[in-house]
Formats: structure tokens, sequence, C-alpha cells
């Protein structure tokens, strides 16, 4: 029964953590059809701010705090410029999209390689969030928690901005119809824009989250960056229902196979079961209009 | 090759589309189909090539089309054109058309190169009169022989049941009346079923027409059978798609 | 502005020019050690000519052909270890990280026949199975793509997870002789090189005669307009499943001669990184085109030696610069700007001939 319990915990903390960097892919995936590797550089920038932050508080106790919107705006500002300089140019190509900013995601692990050198970095958590507590008679690390709350509030956050805002109804607009969108008069543009920035500045916030589970190297963006992608397929693009219950399933299945196999074994199990999954339900390619098949 | 519909229903998330059609297609005469906008025409060709799934029954020779994907019922015999011409735009005429012709090649056959024109599509170039364009990448033909294409690769196919969907929309006059020539030269050995608003072209050209409206047939005849149907005139006057000319909406999602 | 050509004006020409470098050329003026790094290139090169038929003329995104490469690479490394060890004998690396015996699945590997047959068969086997699953449920563009990435990312951590088997991240290596030439020798080593290119070329070949099949021009029409092949009484994801295939083949089979010219296999050949890696060159080349997937693939293994021994650490920023450069301004690579500068020839001569005609 506790074993079941703490698999229990590790899926969701898990799964939580491919929450935070699946929810942005969804969003650009859903609205524009980007396929984007960088956002893996992202969380990688998002982390290094958390570095940066902690250094230059000296780790003061609510350098995490200050670190979760600096890393937003760091990602936010980092997907708005890949968003102007080269992204805006291949909304008609989107599978090469992943090609390019694969490219940039290169760069970008380069740039912290020679800025941070390739060592990984240790971010210190905080005081307040040293220690775990019981939770049905399980002890439950704060850090794992706070991660679960977090992606809880950006969760939370990112629909209430899709529902009760102005964007966020053009949002939804253009994900519905693009072209209807335009005609009533949505600048897209900026929409897509406005999209870019949250998504990736999401991968920011994510990218900070991340140090408090492990070290910051260049490479952590790529660790990480198939799976939410898997979680996004599994998901149903676009979708943010589905991306949630997808990142909780495969965190699940994951701890479970995990506790009971090896943990390589069960990344191939897990992505076998997408596959079969996506037998079942392949989503998003049944739609398809008689008029012309272009 | 008759092509028989029984009762065929079709559901689109609980609204019904096409709602116990029963309808025969027989060779030899031009069959048109019309209907105002949202009576199911499209979606009853859809149901027919297996784009649309649909319950009852539609019969060809001894199979039930419904339920059999879209390439084996390509196979068969039964073919189908898309309003908006889908030619590839890239392969030249010949090229489309050779492609088409692959059906009664042997699989292995693909692992060769095309020598020369075969004699099945440089007659089809011929029937559908787009010999002289023949080597042209298909995407700079006009909108009327991109149709003319896509009749053509259905003549190459051999297919014996023809489902041409708004083939004359968008054609100058004189398209269409070329367009309703070809019709007539190659239904006599075939069973030709053309969906169509232009009134006027049905008239000149219509062997049989059939009315849909809200997914159910309300009448079949001749044209001239058909112009004096008090049903159809009521569910034409009381629609203001009587009018031909009118630009169309998507019937449906 | 896609770049197929629906012409095939002479092929023969550039490969014959391909032919005269890699067979005449090459072997003339390299060392024996750039000679052995040219090999390396022409696995990479056999691997990506596949990659140029199901990407490039076939629409799909291959994202985890370091799968393919990987099946073939360690298939022909399990038994250039078994061979070293002599019959009955456990290869090295077992005895180290394990109990010293030779797992079940190891043991047929032991016949080079069985090697051979295995680097052929099992992609045929894998492929055919992933791609019916996926194409037949019509998944396909970004979907298909980052299930085939996920693929190759899970063999690499299967390999790293199964250290006593497959030598986990450190991987196979230290082969002494392949089919009974031994490696240290200059000159086996140079009959290896013979070998890779040989069959680079020969795949070339085979492509060419693929490109100018009727599969080739139905490959393409299903790459532009999938849904309209069916009406045409062809199901799409047949004429799918056989361009993957062949990709598949062809990645095993660069991969398999990579081991013992490079004499080394490790999980980083196979997982997400080196299977993108694997794309640039044919991005850079020209994914549509005939040659351009293999000399792309060449001249990007040059740059990367010569600019990682000339400017350590430089080689991401250059690989990252040709992936966004060439896709975004260039997406028909190197042939689309031969194919430009062949039409501005043209071009000037016309009005010269005209002016001559005139006189």
């Amino acid at each position: 029964m506790d074993a079941i319990l703490a698999q229990v915990f590790t899926g969701i903390s898990a799964g939580a953590v491919l929450l935070l960097i699946a929810l942005g892919l969804t969003l650009t995936f859903g609205q524009m059809g980007v396929i984007n590797m960088a956002h893996g550089e992202f969380i990688m920038a998002g982390a290094y701010t958390a570095f940066v932050v902690s250094t230059i508080t000296a780790g003061t106790e609510l350098s995490l705090l200050i670190a979760l919107p600096v890393g937003f705006l760091i990602g936010g500002l980092l997907g708005l410029a890949l968003e102007a300089s080269v992204l805006r140019w291949m909304y008609a190509r989107p599978l090469d999209t992943l090609l390019v900013t694969y490219g940039v995601g290169l760069v970008l692990q380069q740039v912290a390689r020679d800025v941070f050198g390739a060592p990984a970095k240790e971010v210190p958590a905080p005081d307040w969030l040293d220690g775990s507590i019981p939770i049905l008679g399980y002890d439950f690390p704060l850090t794992r928690l706070f991660i679960i709350l977090l992606a809880a509030g950006c969760v939370a956050a990112l629909l209430a901005v899709l529902r009760f805002t102005a964007l966020g109804r053009e949002i939804r607009a253009t994900v519905g119809n693009r072209d209807l969108a335009e005609t009533l008069g949505i600048s897209t543009r900026r929409t897509d824009r406005a999209t870019f920035f949250i998504g990736s500045g999401l991968a920011g916030v994510a990218g900070v989250a991340l140090t408090l589970l492990g070290s910051t190297g260049p490479n952590l963006g790529t660790s990480y960056i198939v799976q939410a992608f898997l979680v996004v397929v599994v998901g149903g693009i676009g979708h943010l229902k589905g991306t949630i219950v997808a990142a909780l399933g495969i965190g699940l299945l994951q701890a479970f196979l995990a506790h009971a196999l090896t943990g390589s074994v069960a990344q191939v199990i897990v992505f076998l079961a997408i596959v079969a999954f996506l037998q079942l339900r392949p989503q998003g390619i049944l739609s398809v209009r008689t008029r012309s098949l272009a | 090759m008759t092509l028989t519909v029984n009762d065929l229903r079709v559901e689109f998330d609980g609204f019904v589309a096409i709602d116990g059609v029963s309808l025969t297609l027989e060779p030899g005469r031009l069959h048109f189909l019309i209907g105002p906008n949202g009576a199911g025409k499209t979606t009853l060709v859809d149901a027919l090539t297996g784009l649309a799934t649909g319950s009852g029954e539609a019969r060809y020779r001894t199979r039930d089309l419904l339920g059999l994907a879209s390439h084996t019922i390509t196979r068969l015999g039964v073919g189908r054109t898309f309003q908006t011409a889908t030619v590839f735009e890239e392969l030249s005429v010949l090229q489309n058309l050779d492609i088409a012709a692959g059906v009664h090649r042997p699989r292995w056959r693909l692992m060769l190169p095309r020598r020369g024109t075969p004699e099945r599509v440089a007659e089809a170039l011929e029937t559908v009169g787009l010999t002289a364009l023949a080597d042209r990448p298909a995407g700079v033909l006009s909108h009327g022989q991109k149709q003319w294409l896509e009749i053509g690769m259905l003549l190459v196919q051999n297919s014996a049941v023809m489902l041409l969907d708004e083939p004359v929309a968008g054609m100058s006059a004189e398209e269409r009346e070329e367009t309703g020539e070809l019709l007539r030269r190659i239904s006599p050995e075939r069973t030709v079923v053309v969906i169509e608003h232009d009134m006027d072209f049905v008239r000149r050209f219509a062997d049989v027409v059939t009315v849909l409206h809200a997914g159910k047939v309300i009448a079949e005849g001749s044209a001239a059978e058909i112009r004096e149907d008090a049903e159809v005139q009521r569910v034409y006057l009381g629609d203001t798609v009587a009018d031909m000319t009118e630009t169309r909406a998507e019937e449906s999602a | 502005m896609k770049t197929s050509k629906i012409k095939h004006s002479s092929p023969y020409a550039g490969w014959l020019l391909l032919a005269i470098a890699l067979l005449v050329l090459a072997p003339a003026v390299l060392s024996d050690f750039r000679l052995g790094l040219l090999a390396k290139y022409c696995c990479y090169a056999i691997a990506a000519v596949g990659i140029g038929l199901a990407w490039g003329r076939g629409g799909m995104l291959v994202l985890g052909q370091g799968l393919y490469f990987g099946l073939g690479a360690y298939a022909m490394a399990m038994h250039l270890k078994l061979a070293d060890a002599g019959p009955g004998g456990v290869p090295d690396f077992m005895a180290l990280y394990g109990d010293a015996a030779v797992p079940w699945w190891w043991e047929p590997l032991r016949s080079g026949a069985v090697a051979v047959v295995v680097i052929l068969v099992l992609p045929v086997i894998v492929a055919g199975l992933l791609g019916l699953a996926v194409f037949k449920r019509r998944i396909k563009g970004a979907y298909f793509a980052i299930l085939s990435q996920a693929l190759a990312a899970a063999f690499a951590i299967l390999l790293i997870g199964q250290v006593k088997t497959t030598g986990g991240a450190n991987g196979l290596n230290n082969f002494q002789g392949f089919f009974g030439y031994a490696l240290f020798d200059p000159a086996n080593k140079r009959m290896l090189y013979f070998v890779a290119a040989g069959i680079l070329l020969v795949s070339i070949l085979a492509m060419a005669w693929l490109h100018r099949s009727r599969f080739g021009e139905l490959l393409v029409a299903v790459r532009d307009g999938e849904e309209r092949v069916r009406f045409l009484g062809t199901d799409p994801a047949n004429v799918k499943l056989a361009a993957y295939v062949v990709a598949a083949v062809l990645a095993s089979v660069g991969g398999a001669l990579f081991v013992p010219i490079a004499g080394i296999v490790s999980p980083d050949d196979v997982g997400v990184v080196a299977s993108i890696g694997l794309l640039a060159g044919v991005a850079l080349g020209g994914r549509a085109s005939l040659l351009g997937p293999a000399v792309g693939a060449l001249l990007v293994g040059y740059a990367e030696t010569s600019l990682s021994e000339a400017f350590p650490g430089s080689w991401s920023y250059f690989q990252g610069a040709l992936f966004v450069l060439v896709i975004l301004l260039l997406p028909g690579g190197l042939a689309q700007l031969v194919g430009m500068a062949k039409r501005t020839v043209a071009h000037r001569e016309r009005p010269a001939l005209e002016e001559a005609a005139a006189r």
C-alpha cells in the first residue's frame, strides 16, 4: 500500500513537471502549428535565470520567488525574438519549423556553454522548501509539492487568461479559425506574438522549477523535450485538458513501470503504450473537408 | 453497372445529413443530383466513397460499399471527383493520368519507369481534350481543365460509376458546354452521376434528375417532370437558393 | 516552391563525377587518416540517401533514423565482438560488467551470415511494424515526426540501461577483425573505405531508379496529395510504408559499415541528437534531389571534423546556423542553387544563340 502511494506521488510530481513543460508547447503547437524544439532551450534559459538570480541575491530566501517572474520574462522574450526573426516567415511550412527551431536550440545550448561553462550549476533551494511533509503517512518532499502547486497555478492562470481576457478570446478565435478571425478584425500577427510570448514564458517558469529537482546544464532542455512533445501529441494538439490528463497519465505510468521494472525499460514501454494509444485515437487527422481535398 | 442505394442514413454528431435515401443509379444515362444547400448531395457521395460513415446499404455488384476503404471502393470501379479540383500540381498531366491508371497494373510494375504514353492514358487525354498539354505540370491548368483532368483520371481508372461533384461550377459558358458534351460522350458505357446547381445545365443534359432536400429524396424523373413537381417548386421557391448564381457556403463542416 | 524535379535530365553525369571523386581522386590525394574519416562520412551519406527518399520525396520527416542506424551498427558490433572472442568465447566487456555469460540473443550473431541477414531484415521488420501502426491509422506530419524521434530516444535509453549486454553508455568498441581481416592493417582500412564508397554509389543508383519508377511518381503524389491518392485506388499508407522501410534499411547498412570504420558504436550514435544530425546533410544538399542528400552528408561530415579541429565548440553554432539558414532561405538545399544556376546559364545562352541566328 505504501509502495503504491509512493508511486502515485512520484507519478503526480513527474506529471506536474511534464505538464509545466508541455503547457507552453501545446499552446504554440495548437495555435500556430509551430513545433518549437527550442522550447527545451527556453527551459534551460529559465533554469540559468534562477542560477543568476540566486547568485545576485546571494541565496536569500526570496530568490526563487523572484526568479519565477524573471524566468517567465526571459523565456517570453526569447520566444518573441524567435517568432519575429524566423518563425513568422515559416507558417506555411509547419513541419520545417521543427528543424529550424532545433537549430536555434543548438545555438542557445552553445551560448550557455560558452557563458556559464559546461559543468552543471547547482541552485540552492530555499530553506522553506527544505524537508518534507507527511501526507497519508508518506513523507512528501516540499520541493515536489511546490512544483505540483506551481503547475496547477500555471494551468489556472492560463485558463483564466484564455477565458476572461480579450487576448484570450482572440487566441481562442485564432485557434478555431484563423481566416475567420482575421476577417473579424483580429490581428492574428499580434495574437501569434502574444501566444508565443506566453508559451515560451511558461518554459522559462518550468526551467526555474527544474532547478529544485537537479542541477542545471546546457543540455537540460533536451532531456525533457521529447517526452513533453509526446504529452502534447497524446493530449491532442491544442487541447489544454487533454494535455493535463496526458501529462499526469504518462507521469503515473512511468512511475509505476519504473518501480516494477528498470527506468530504461519503463521509458520504452511508455513509448510503446503511446503508439498503441494513438492506434485507438489518432487525433486531429480525421477531419477531411471533402469539397476539396487539398 | 448499377449502384443501388437502400435506406442510407448519415449522421454527424446527432445531425442527420442523409435521412433514409434510396436510389437506383443505372448505367447509360446522365443522372443529375440536385437540391438546395445542405440537402446532403456531397454527403451522399462521401458516404458512397468511404469518406463518411453511413448505415443502410449501397449495393454494387456483389459488394456493399458502406464500410469499405476509399481505395477499395475505387478499385471496385466507383470513382469520384471533388468540387474543388484536386490534382497533383507538381506532376505533369500525363503523370497524373498515369498514376490513376495504376489501378490496373500489377504491384511489382510500380518498380519500373513509365515508357511512352500508355494507350489507355492516350485515349483519355484525347477524350478530355488535354493531349496538347500532356507534359505541362497540372498546376498550370485552368480551373476547367483541372476538372477535365479529374474526369480523365476516372476514365483511365475505367470507373464504371463516376460520381462528379459540381464539375462545371466556376466554368465559363463555353467550358460548360464542352463539359456537357464530354459527359454525354462518356455516359453510354457507364453510370455517371453529377451533382449540379445550374438548372439550365441540368435541363440541357440530364436524362434523370433526383432532387434531394434535407437529406431525403423528394422527387425523381426527367428534367421536365421535375420542373412541374409541386414539392420541388415549394422547396426551391421557399429557399433563396433558387438563384443559380449564388456563392455557395460549405454544406457541412 | 517545392523542389521535386519532374524531369530527370541526366542524373548520371553528377553520379559519375561523384564516383570519380570518391573512387579515384580521394584515395589518390588523401592520407590514410583522412580517407578513414571520409569512409565514416560515406556511412552517414548512405543513411542520408534513404532519408532523402522518405523525407524529400515522401514528405515524412523521419526524425529517428538513428534507431535503424543503431540496429545495423549494434548487430555488426555484436558480431565483431563475438568473432574477436573466438568460438564459444565471451566478449571482453561482458566479463568486466557482468557474469561473463553470453546472453541467448547474442548467440546467433556469432555467424557472419546471420549478422548480415539481421542487418538487412531487422530494420524491415521494425520499420514495417511501426510504419503499419502509424501510416494505416493516418498518423502523419508532426505526429509522425515526434513519434519517430521518441522511438530513437527510447532506443538510446534502453541501450544505456542494459550495461551488461550492450556496453551501456560506452557502447561497443575495440574491434580486432572484420570478417577475418585485421582492422589495424592500413590496407584493410582502405578496403573498408572502398566498400563504403561503393555501397554509397550503388545506393544512389538504386535511388535514381526509384525516382524514375512509377513508384517514385506515386510517392511524390502521396506527398503532395495523400488523401487524393486514395481515390485513385491506392492506399497511400502502403506507398509511405515502402519508402520508410527502404530508408530504414539504408540507415541500417550505413550503421553496420560505420562500426568497423569508426571502431566504436555507442548510444550517442543512435539518439535524438545523432538522428537529427543525419538530417543536416540532407537539408543542406537538397532533400528531394538525387545527389543532394549524399553530397550534403559528406560536406557536413567534413565541415564537422575540420571546424571541430580548428575551433573547438564552434560546430554547434555552425550546425545550428545551417539548420536555420538552409531551411529558412534555401529549402531546396544546394540542389536548388544548382538548378537556379543552370537556369541562369540557359537564359544567358539563349539570347546569344538568337543573335547568332539573326546574323
